[in-house]
């Protein structure tokens, strides 16, 4: 019975503290006496400060402390980035919590204002006085690479963070030509703002007589924050404590370590009491991290019958005004290994510039990097299909790499793991009756109506690890995972993980690995995480990895305890070990089933010791640090049907039908769940999302009134498939699926209204695709006929 | 985000809501709320005091009254949109409270609040100026009645003076062969009308006999479309006449005035709000009983 | 200046001074420690602080204190009854509508005021219904399928 629930769509055992109001985020704990910090920032993109006169603030009514850049020297180190691209020429600038003499963008941190409470903090904001000398900004990436450009950090030449390349296979140049046709097109992967809906927050609270700093923090890593936390404020890191209690989600933009989170943790040192941040919505698209913002030159090289024979590119990724924590190696390592895709290519070289802006900085958003990947395969092969009048489906087929069960090397460097690109895209046209929708669109396109079907069959790289490969590519971690099983006397287990889930569900499907492994409920199986202090180590939650990893640490330390209690077992049922067998939780002599001993009955005796077999510790528990020898690659096939308004360009999306593959689905209710959310965010980008800067550096999409999310009324029902292909690799074949959806949707949306407006002679619309974009587009394609 | 700090009076009646608008320089009206605590918390004003007639009887609900219906400024946008005398008597107007916001906020939203804050990009300003609204207002010196043309005098500002409150709205009573509609182009995030259309008609002997229509969201405030009104009077109200009609709408857009920002240009608001006339005036057509 | 206030909230009335400017959505979480009801937006976008007041859906961010004087407030700590959830919360985790719970409070007191104003609703009236309530994580499909579970619910449950 235990064992099935591996696989089954159980309920969520994290819910019914969510549903009741009980769970406890950051911002709902406040210890007694806790004070409240506000930050001021910079309302300029660029500009020399020439004094700051804090008098005011500092006598105002609740005000405990007003901190500004030089209060800070010595005691907040500059925030790390912690991602040194190796081979790239990688300059970091430093990224002062307190801004010293320079701003470089609309939410760099110029004061903090400490004060009983949040009113009088803020209100405290107000009476603080600036002396700015405004400087030029530049906001895109490929207008900072330019002569003249301005220029943000005195030490960097040209704005350039790095130039990093990929080269991989035949001769690039030789490809592109000998080759029968070539496609190109500029895109705009726009920046966009992430918007997990529960503000970034810090609570800290020192105590000067032990030295001990305590930290609740939105993260969805904990333990790198203790890491980087103790380089940064000085607390020694075994008298630091990060606590991620409830994280309202991340999808990547609570991976860095803030200036803000470590300003906080000085504030409360220096006070020696708790004081909490909270930032607003309209701060946290200001101050936290930004997604994609590449400028992408691509082009495809390939014979007259579609075979490809090359892609080249040169990309110019904006980074924002300083470095985030781990982003150099998102637009690179997750991004330029992934651009063979699902198809066999011949030759592949790409160069990205990282590029200083006067922005807000750019980290990893769901998909981080791969998305922006897949949205250039996907485009090319589009495009190669236009010009060859071929069907989509058909010159993917002529690409695809074929079927494979046990790793496939790409000309990037990557050993995929296994993949049937083929039969997940078969599937997806079958499922969605892919021939009847293009009668439909034919038909549809004789009455005047614009129907339009986008494909996008992808291959993502997660489970990030192994360790060796995290060195050799300058993440400074490592990319293992850990885990402790525990069993009380009673049968009741505890599972320790380092991995901090924040929304993903692995508190179930967790238990579930458990409940599959060693045959106890799920209901008996509790699992802890996000505490440094009562949690092994672990790297965090993102790139789809916490399944993907943890959950294959999860699966050997499971596995060791059923090793410890079979041997335990022969003891109670004076047998030989080998001659021991196990099913579902029950521990019996070979051919001798009713006659056994139960987990439960091993967990007790191994807790009270009484009968032990000789030279076996006493206890039932078990710790298993896992690290990857490969990183995992879940796939796919999806399929966006849209009808076009050619009178307003109003785009509407009518059906969105997915075949995903991320190998046993171990709850196939929450895979499902994730499938959903991560297309929901990539049709986001497709269709509305984009953070815009003024060129003077102000975000014009600065509030929830502005920056257009997903609602409910705009998106139809989304149909999602599978299909199952194990990775050879993995204890227990898993793949990951957070981010999955996200990699995929954004091009088969754009693919789908690119096909929609063939018929009037629009080639390429920059995102989001607006009313307004799509309607010139039209306008301009008429006007060329 | 916390607002700066204001002074709080409740006011019980009209008059006294009047007297203390007075006695406190610098304070606002406060209503539903829905349009002025955003601003406070964005700290983007700062009065001294919040006069709050919220709680004063007698301006608030829906009645009919000498072959008008009228409508306090307290009624909230979902009972104008759940209306039954607006539904059949104003149906562009209930039609448009229903699509302000989201149900929270036209739970607490008030038709006076929202009019009175004159935001461009209200759906109800034109609706009302669509429909020929007269609006109530009262000061310490009495009640005066200003219709809509002369109400919504341009960006945020009304024929409201600063110590005056609108008390009431009131619309002439639909008649039998006439129908009106408001169709919207709403902004994906805020839900503000980028474009919004309002018209009326009346249908007799088979062909159009009056008509109104007015645009909101891209003007700083309502403007009649006359020239598609005269465009539709004496014509049968065919799709081919409603579409023709719809596209003279750029004849009573001043091109200086438009609005536009990074959502929408205002060359393409122009450009396409004959879509949103057009289908405005097909609902109305059709509702014409 | 401070004002005096009597709120009920969840069956319990409070009586309070508070400040004009304090927003109703602070008095129920700051002043009275209960935090089921979250913030996050400063626009009144997201609807994640969405609360019954006097039975009827409102934004508690934009709204004050002082405004909800005498009123009645059923916040998501108070929708389920003494030993069991209420329709709506079990149909969230048997649906899985929710992932990381933080619009779930707001969601749910929205879903409620949808199906007080219409009983059996259908999916596309549901998502028209869940305009105001912004989810980062469930691509609302979920949601939509919880509320219609519980709709089912709740009208099996009194025919």
């Amino acid at each position: 019975m235990s064992a099935s629930t591996f696989g089954s769509g159980i309920r969520r055992r994290e819910d019914p503290r969510l549903i009741t109001g009980s769970a406890s985020y950051t911002d709902d704990i406040t210890l007694p006496g806790t004070l409240h910090a506000a930050l001021l920032r910079s309302p300029y993109a660029h500009a020399r400060i020439n004094g700051i006169d804090t008098s005011q603030a500092a006598s105002a009514q609740g005000v405990v402390a007003v901190y500004i850049g030089a209060d800070t020297e010595g005691e907040i180190a500059p925030s790390p980035c912690a991602w040194l691209l190796p081979d790239s020429g990688l300059t970091i600038a430093d990224y002062h919590c307190v801004a010293r003499d320079t701003v470089r963008y609309v939410g760099d941190i110029v004061a903090v204002v400490v004060a009983e409470t949040r009113h009088e903090a803020y209100d405290a904001l107000d009476l603080i006085e600036v002396d700015y000398d405004p400087l030029d900004a530049v906001v895109e990436p490929k207008k900072a690479a330019a002569d003249g450009a301005p220029q943000l950090h005195a030490e960097i030449a040209g704005n350039q963070a790095f130039h990093w390349t990929v080269t991989g296979g035949g001769d690039i140049d030789e490809a592109f030509s000998q080759a029968d046709v070539v496609v190109k097109e500029t895109i705009i992967q726009q920046r966009l703002i992430p918007n997990a809906m529960e503000p970034r927050a810090t609570l800290a609270s020192y105590t000067a007589a032990t030295g001990e700093l305590t930290v609740w923090n939105t993260t969805q890593n904990p333990h790198i924050l203790r890491f980087l936390s103790s380089l940064v404020i000085g607390v020694p890191e075994d008298r630091l404590r990060v606590i991620a209690p409830e994280v309202g989600g991340g999808f990547g933009s609570k991976i860095a370590a803030y200036p803000a989170d470590f300003i906080t943790m000085f504030c409360s040192k220096k006070l020696g009491a708790p004081v909490k941040w909270v930032e607003s919505r309209s701060e946290n698209y200001q101050a936290t991290t930004h997604g994609r913002d590449h400028v992408q030159e691509i082009e495809l090289a390939a014979t007259a019958d579609g075979k490809i024979k090359g892609l080249r590119a040169t990309v110019w990724a904006g980074m924002g005004a300083y470095l985030s924590t781990a982003a150099p190696g998102i637009p690179t390592i997750l991004h330029g290994l992934m651009l063979s895709g699902v198809y066999d290519i011949p030759a592949i070289h790409e160069d990205v510039y990282g590029l200083y802006t006067n922005t807000t900085p750019v980290e990893a958003y769901r998909g981080a990097g791969r998305p922006e990947a897949t949205f250039m395969v996907e485009r090319l092969v589009d495009l190669l299909a236009a010009k060859l009048g071929l069907d989509p489906a058909e010159v993917r087929r002529r690409n695809f790499i074929p079927k494979f069960d046990d790793g496939h090397d790409v000309v990037t460097g990557l050993t995929y793991d296994s993949g049937n690109y083929d039969g997940a895209l078969s599937k997806l046209l079958a499922e969605a009756d892919y021939q009847q929708l293009r009668a439909e669109q034919a038909e549809a396109r004789k009455n005047g109506r614009y129907i339009g079907l986008g494909l996008s069959t992808y291959v993502e790289i997660c489970g990030l690890g192994p360790s060796q490969v995290a060195g050799a590519i300058g993440f400074q971690g490592g990319l293992w995972e850990s885990a402790i099983v525990r069993f009380h006397p009673s049968g009741k287990v505890h599972v320790m993980i380092g991995a901090s889930p924040h929304g993903q569900g692995e508190e179930t499907t967790f238990a579930q690995i458990i409940a599959g492994e060693l045959g106890v409920s799920p209901d008996d199986v509790k699992v802890i995480h996000g505490d440094t202090d009562n949690t092994p180590m672990g790297w965090g939650t993102y790139g789809s990895r916490t399944t993907a990893v943890g959950g294959a640490a999860l699966a050997l330390a499971a596995r060791k305890i059923r090793d410890k209690a079979k041997v335990i077992a022969a003891h109670l049922l004076e047998a030989a070990v080998e001659d021991m067998d196990y099913d579902d939780g029950k521990f019996f002599v070979k051919g001798s089933p009713d006659s056994s001993k139960t987990i439960q009955d091993i967990a007790l005796m191994a807790n009270v010791a009484w009968n032990m077999p000789e030279g076996v510790e006493a206890g039932l528990e078990a710790t298993t640090f896992y690290d990857p020898p490969n990183f995992v690659f879940p796939y796919g096939a999806h399929l966006a049907v849209v009808e076009v308004d050619a009178e307003s360009g109003n785009v509407e999306l009518k059906r969105y039908v997915a075949v995903d593959d991320c190998g046993p689905q171990i709850n196939p209710v929450i895979v499902e769940g994730q499938v959903h959310g991560g297309i929901v965010q990539g049709i986001g980008q497709a269709l509305w999302e984009e953070g815009v800067y003024d060129d003077d550096g102000q975000l014009l999409t600065g509030t929830m009134l502005d920056y257009a999310l997903p609602r409910a009324d705009r998106l139809p029902d989304i149909e999602v498939h599978s299909t199952v292909t194990p990775s050879p690799h993995h204890p227990l074949g898993v793949k990951g699926i957070g981010e999955a959806g996200t990699i995929a949707s954004t091009a088969a949306v754009y693919n789908a209204v690119i096909d929609a407006l063939a018929p009037l002679g629009v080639e390429a619309v920059n995102m989001p695709l607006t009313p307004e974009r799509v309607w010139r587009s039209i306008q301009a394609a008429q006007g060329r006929n | 985000m916390f607002a700066p700090q204001f002074d709080y009076y409740r006011a019980s009646s009209v008059a006294e809501a009047a007297a203390l608008l007075e006695q406190h320089p610098d304070s606002k009206v406060l209503a539903g709320g829905h349009s002025l605590i955003p601003v406070l918390k964005l700290r983007l004003a700062a009065p001294s005091a919040l006069i709050d007639i919220g709680r004063i009887d007698g301006i608030r609900g829906i009645r009919e009254e000498a072959g008008r219906i009228v409508i306090g400024a307290l009624t909230t946008h979902a009972e104008i949109a759940a209306s039954a005398t607006l539904q059949s008597g104003a149906t562009a107007l209930s039609e448009a409270a229903g699509m302000i916001g989201d149900p929270a906020v036209r739970n607490r939203g008030t038709i006076g609040g929202n009019v009175a804050h004159a935001d461009p990009a209200s759906d109800l300003p034109a609706v009302l100026r669509c429909l020929g609204a007269e609006f109530s207002i009262a000061g310490s010196s009495g009640t005066r009645t200003v219709d809509a043309a002369d109400f919504f005098e341009g960006l945020m500002t009304t024929a409201v003076e600063e110590h005056e409150i609108l008390t009431s709205i009131s619309l002439p009573s639909g008649s039998g062969g006439q129908g009106s509609a408001y169709a919207k182009f709403s902004h994906p995030a805020s839900r503000y009308a980028v474009i919004g259309a309002a018209a009326s008609v009346a249908v007799a002997d088979g062909v159009c006999s009056a008509a109104s229509v007015a645009l909101g969201g891209l003007v700083p405030a309502p403007v009649r479309a006359e020239a598609v009104e005269d465009a539709l009077v004496g014509k049968a109200l065919s799709a081919g006449a409603i579409a023709d009609a719809a596209r003279c709408v750029g004849d009573s857009l001043d091109d200086d005035e438009v609005l536009g920002d990074v959502y929408a240009s205002a060359e393409y608001r122009s450009a396409v709000a004959h879509v949103w006339v057009g289908r405005a005036l097909t609902a109305a057509a059709a509702r014409c009983g | 200046m401070t004002i005096p206030v009597s709120i009920t909230v969840n069956g319990r009335r409070y009586d309070r001074e508070v400040e004009p400017r304090l927003l109703l959505v602070h008095f129920i979480r700051d002043v009275l420690g209960l935090t089921g009801t979250k913030v996050g937006c400063d626009t009144s976008q997201c609807g994640s602080c969405t609360i019954l007041l006097d039975g009827v859906s409102a934004k508690a961010c934009t709204c004050l204190a002082v405004q909800a004087d005498g009123a009645s407030v059923t916040t998501i700590e108070g929708l389920a009854g003494d030993s069991e959830l209420h329709p709506l919360q079990e149909s969230f985790w048997n649906k899985h509508g929710l992932q990381c719970g933080y619009c779930t409070p707001g969601m749910i007191l929205a879903s409620h005021e949808l199906l007080r104003c219409n009983a059996d609703p259908s999916a596309e009236e549901i998502r028209h219904g869940l305009e105001g309530n912004m989810c980062r994580c469930t691509g609302y499909q979920n949601i939509v399928r919880a509320v219609r579970d519980a709709a089912e619910t709740m009208q099996g449950g009194t025919s």
